[in-house]
């Protein structure tokens, strides 16, 4: 069991874009150095990448979710 | 005279506004995110608002909510600011369908100016030189090697369903241009499915001047230059007035085009009409008209006297221009420097956080426009403008003195900021013999970023 903290407040995002699939979909393996997501902070967007690898990630921050820094983005086995 | 204001937006330009009103003994009434809660302009303001999640489209750019909460107020008009639904020509519509008055020009001219093609075909009706290029589309190779005669190289082809920066290639001489034109065409219809393209002269090396206009929808006046050279991926960091670069002969010639382009469109309210000007060629060119109230309107009060934002709220009340262009003249030298949340050492990195103290500078000359106060704590969601320092002397020389001083007055404690940006350019001798250029900054930082650390105080 690991966990996914977000590096940064502001809002977060599942996906490049809305028209794009997320990053990681509920259930996919997660390697170290994976992108999961974006925050975007004062109009920048910066990439959420893992410093964990594991199994079956569940995302506990919604898309578009307002995230304070340390905030649990996602949950992995 | 407007009664009460509801003012659409947050931060040091809503601060900005509602002093404005209330100087003016208007109402003020102000909106505000979930994050938005302890910001300065909902304590100020004489009634506030909360207009949603933290999620700009949810609260800011939300038009039902902006409209609700100036009908349960029972304000009369509405104040855009600037960015958010500031040239958002629905917005203005929809404020005037529900009986409400937009501080600002109609939705109409909102939408001209904002159409690229529309307002170069307004500015050059009105006798405003335009950079060289096609008047719209090209209709052809034959029309575009015609079109090479004004603009020269290098030119630019541009997608004309392009934008932001697509669809856009740049030909350095013939040769590249016979090869370049049928490739854009056929790459515009493949990327935009359309072909459409037009062609524009690039001026390699200039800088910004724009002008500040008024206008009541008849008649229109303007306030003098500002220069706003220094930017950083588009974005002015510094500002002043007048520019030292313009001739008066120019500067007359620059003025009067701009006034001829606000009648020309019957203009209402505050705008700025942007310009590239080519020192070497010692000619100007229109590149848009901005339909708002922009960031570094103080530098233009400072040198003129003029309260800009009350004015506008004048002209909304549905008052002639109170001013006669006679009336409007230059004192002095004004600039105004942006102090953001962000750490010039790293890339200008965002850094939101919680003020633990401030230091606000003062004394002769010296404007600070900001919505911080010591507490207060700087959320995510929105852009990194912390505070406008803004300075007024005698001579530009003078102007820059006192920007140093009240700089190290400044203290903004438990955030970093790009005090230390406007600290080294103050210093470089480049800046103090206004010797740059549009894409001079960047040059610079790529030599003098690393060194721009700011002090973080606990």
């Amino acid at each position: 069991m690991a966990q996914i903290l977000s590096p940064l407040p502001g809002t977060f995002y599942r996906s490049s874009s809305p028209d794009k699939p997320p990053f990681k979909a509920d259930g996919d393996g997660v390697a170290v150095g994976d992108v999961i997501g974006l925050i975007e902070v004062m109009k920048s967007f910066h990439e959420v990448r893992s410093d964990v690898a594991g199994t079956n990630i569940h995302f506990a921050a919604d898309n578009e979710e307002p995230v304070m820094a340390g905030a649990v983005l996602a949950d992995l086995d | 005279m407007l009664r009460k204001l509801l003012v659409a937006n947050r931060g040091e330009i809503a601060v900005r506004v509602i002093r404005a009103a209330q100087d003016l003994g208007i109402t003020t009434v102000a909106v505000y995110s979930d994050a938005d809660r302890d910001s300065l302009h909902v304590q100020i303001a004489d009634e506030a608002v909360n207009i949603g999640p933290p999620a700009a489209k949810k609260s800011y750019l939300n038009v039902a909510a902006l409209l609700k909460a100036a009908a349960d107020t029972g304000a009369d008009s509405v104040h855009p600011g600037y960015g958010f639904l500031a040239e958002n020509a629905d917005f203005a519509d929809a404020c005037a369908a529900a009986g409400l008055v937009f501080v600002g020009p109609s939705g109409d001219a909102i939408r001209m100016m904002g159409d690229k093609v529309a307002a170069r075909a307004a500015a050059h009706a009105a006798g405003v030189p335009v950079v060289p290029g096609s008047m719209g589309r090209v209709a052809d190779i034959d029309a575009a090697r015609h079109i090479l005669i004004d603009t020269g190289f290098p030119v630019m082809i541009k997608a004309a369903a392009g934008g932001g920066g697509r669809g856009i290639r740049i030909a350095n001489d013939l040769a590249e241009f016979e090869s370049a034109f049928p490739q854009a065409a056929a790459e515009a219809l493949a990327a935009f499915g359309d072909g459409g393209l037009y062609m524009e002269k690039v001026i390699t090396q200039a800088r910004h001047i724009e002008v500040q206009v008024l206008g009541d929808g008849k008649d229109a006046v303007h306030c003098f230059e500002r220069e706003c050279s220094l930017q950083r991926r588009r974005q002015k960091v510094w500002e002043e007035a007048p520019s030292t670069a313009l001739s008066d002969r120019v500067r007359d010639e620059l003025c009067a085009s701009a006034v001829r382009l606000t009648r020309a469109v019957g203009y209402s309210g505050a705008g700025t009409i942007e310009y590239l000007y080519d020192d070497a060629a010692d000619r100007f060119y229109f590149i848009e008209m901005n339909t708002r109230i922009q960031v570094e309107h103080p530098v233009t009060e400072m040198i003129t006297g003029i309260d800009l934002v009350a004015e506008m709220l004048r002209i909304a009340g549905g008052e002639p221009l109170r001013l006669k262009q006679r009336d409007i003249t230059v004192k002095g030298h004004a600039i105004e420097v942006r102090l953001n949340a962000e750490d010039p050492a790293r890339d200008f990195a965002p850094f939101p956080g919680t003020v633990s103290g401030l230091r606000v500078p003062g004394g002769p000359g010296v404007r600070f426009e900001s919505m911080l106060y010591a507490g207060y704590t700087v959320p995510p969601f929105y852009d990194s403008l912390l505070a406008k320092l803004v300075v007024h002397a005698e001579t530009r020389e003078a102007a820059i003195t006192r920007l140093v001083r009240a700089l190290h007055e400044t203290r903004i404690d438990g955030l970093k900021t790009t005090k230390p940006l406007f600290l080294a350019l103050a210093d470089d001798p480049a800046v103090q013999a206004n010797d740059v250029h549009t894409r001079w900054l960047e040059g610079w930082l790529e030599t003098h970023a690393a060194r721009l650390v700011p002090e973080l105080e606990p």
